[in-house]
């Protein structure tokens, strides 16, 4: 009876303020698309930054069949020159500056890339002999990158020397701009959220005025009597922020790993399931906002 | 059934209290008449009892309870025990008399079959028999008064306040809601009726308390709405009155 009673108390509310509640869901529905951009845009980062970023800084990479450089003059690298570039990486001249370096083979290199673009179909398309093997290096000091360039470009077997970080972290810090525009977005946009949900539901509030004083009157409770406009600021909030779960996941599902992936084979996407676990976040986050302005407004505006 | 223990009501701190040193005592099944101008302290008089403002000081005792003691969670129990009419009715519109009667009994979580079972026999107590169907504004005031009382006393409590009922009300109809709530108060319902309406305290002769400017004037069973004899309570009064305030209220008397 209780239940029934609150759940026809909520329609009734819905119904009376359906164009309030239609603006509340769509202020949230932004808002909250937004949020989840911001936080796709962090999950690209790391899904990027993927296991060499940390690890590796500088890589050497060496000339395999298809090397074109000119140290590849003498086609795939030996392996009396990769036995060379390692004990140059040992030499005090070097040493110093490194604190450790792993042999990557193309094996593995083919392994790891698989890994990494485990979304992407590029996969299928690449061989073994195709990727090249490489020296991993860990820098004590990234800004000494040069050095190892200068010593080991010219060497017989080298292919190229790359610094990655830079490379990187010129995307990142774009993607981090991006990330935190849409942030900054994104809370103007709760901000106004959570002021129409204070307006619909003081209106709501204020429309229903008799019934509340009647309902103090005969001894209602207080949840009684206010959780039916807490639900109301809830249910909208929550399908604002449903709806932009789906927005999301239908940007992942078709653009970032439809158009996207075809354009840039060699950027590892987050899959449209990755985004799911950004869903119940945003749910999370728009009924609880919802809930405590409710909460909030109806302590001022609704006595019990 | 209701205690007021030396209650003083302040609104405003420059003003005079709404409430002066009340000492009052209701007691189970009484019916009792609140009389007394406009601004004289029934309204709050009425609202301390439903703990809907607090006393600024002196204890306000319902059904042996200290109201100032009932923590705020459990003032809803407090009021399943208190009926309440109003002058102005405060139908729902949209809802129709049996529905605005059930109303009270679902929001504090009745089941549907006793609501289904209670309500058709609150409404025969009002003298609504057969209207279960009518919207409020298909009724004559006295009517929809009926369906408040029916709501106020649904769920059986032991207090009826009634803020002026029969304000909106022509004579005749007023008589006849009093008759409902005579009924009522037979039933054992103790019954705190504030009213201006001077024949229906007369035909009644129950007890009436005046008030005057917060402070009770007279009590008095058996009574009229003006005094018989000279007003004991005004004489002590005028004794140990010292402010100018109270020689301009009663000015006419000295």
């Amino acid at each position: 009876m209780r239940l029934a009673f609150i759940l026809g108390e909520i329609g009734s509310g819905l119904r009376r303020n359906l164009s309030m509640v239609i603006s509340v869901v769509l202020v949230t529905f932004v808002s909250l698309t937004f949020v989840g951009a911001a936080g796709m845009l962090q999950m690209q980062i790391n899904q990027m930054k993927g296991y060499w970023y940390d690890k590796v800084q500088v890589a050497i990479f060496l000339c395999n069949d298809s090397s074109t450089a000119t140290g590849c003059a003498s086609g795939a690298v030996t392996k009396e020159q990769r036995d060379n570039l390692a004990k140059m990486l040992e030499s005090p001249a070097v040493k110093p500056y490194i604190n450790d370096y792993q042999f990557e083979s193309q094996a593995e290199a083919f392994k790891h890339f698989k890994e990494q673009f485990s979304n992407s179909p590029i996969v299928d398309s690449v061989t073994q002999d195709q990727l090249p093997a490489s020296f991993r290096i860990n820098m004590k000091n990234p800004e000494k990158y040069q050095i190892i360039s200068e010593t080991f470009s010219a060497q017989a077997g080298v292919e190229t020397v790359s610094d990655q970080r830079q490379v990187l972290e010129r995307i990142f810090e774009w993607m981090n701009g991006a990330s935190v525009a849409a942030m900054v977005v994104a809370g103007v946009m709760i901000f106004c959220a959570v002021l129409l949900i204070t307006t619909t539901i003081r209106l709501s509030a204020f429309s229903r005025r008799r019934e509340t004083g009647i309902m103090r009157l005969v001894g209602a409770s207080k949840t009684i009597i206010q959780l039916p406009f807490i639900l109301e600021g809830v249910i909208a909030a929550v399908v604002g922020a449903v709806l932009a779960s789906g927005t999301l996941w239908l940007v992942a599902q078709f653009w970032l790993n439809g158009d996207l992936s075809k354009q840039f084979l060699n950027t590892p996407f987050i899959s449209s399931t990755q985004v799911l676990v950004i869903a119940p976040v945003l749910i999370a986050l728009g009924g609880g906002l919802a809930g405590i302005s409710s909460l909030l407004t109806l302590r001022r505006y609704l006595k019990v | 059934m209701i205690r007021f223990e030396n209650v003083t009501k302040v609104y405003d701190p420059n003003a005079r209290p709404a409430l002066d040193a009340v000492n009052l005592e209701i007691d189970r099944g009484e019916f009792t008449f609140l009389v007394g101008a406009s601004g004289s302290g029934k309204s709050t008089f009425l609202r301390l009892i439903l703990k809907e403002d607090r006393a600024t000081s002196g204890s306000v005792y319902v059904a042996g309870q200290n109201v100032a003691n009932i923590s705020s969670w459990r003032v809803p129990k407090l009021r399943r025990g208190i009926g309440v009419v109003f002058q102005d009715f405060r139908l729902l519109p949209q809802k129709n008399v049996f529905a605005n009667v059930a109303f009270a009994m679902q929001v504090i979580g009745k089941s549907r079959s006793i609501i289904r079972e209670t309500v058709p026999e609150v409404l025969k107590t009002v003298g609504l028999e057969g209207k279960e169907r009518r919207m409020p504004h298909e009724l004559s005031g006295g009517e929809q008064q009926r369906v408040a009382i029916a709501r106020a006393v649904v769920n059986r409590p032991g207090i009826l306040l009634a803020d002026e009922p029969t304000g909106n009300l022509d004579p005749i109809t007023s008589m006849g809601i009093m008759g409902v709530l005579d009924k009522i108060n037979q039933n054992g319902t103790t019954v705190v009726m504030a009213t201006h309406d001077d024949d229906i305290v007369n035909e009644m002769r129950k007890r009436v308390v005046e008030l005057r400017n917060g402070v009770v004037v007279r009590d008095e069973a058996k009574a009229l709405y003006t005094s018989m004899i000279p007003v004991v309570g005004e004489s002590r009064r005028l004794k140990d009155a010292s402010g100018a305030e109270l020689d301009r209220a009663q000015g006419g008397q000295q």
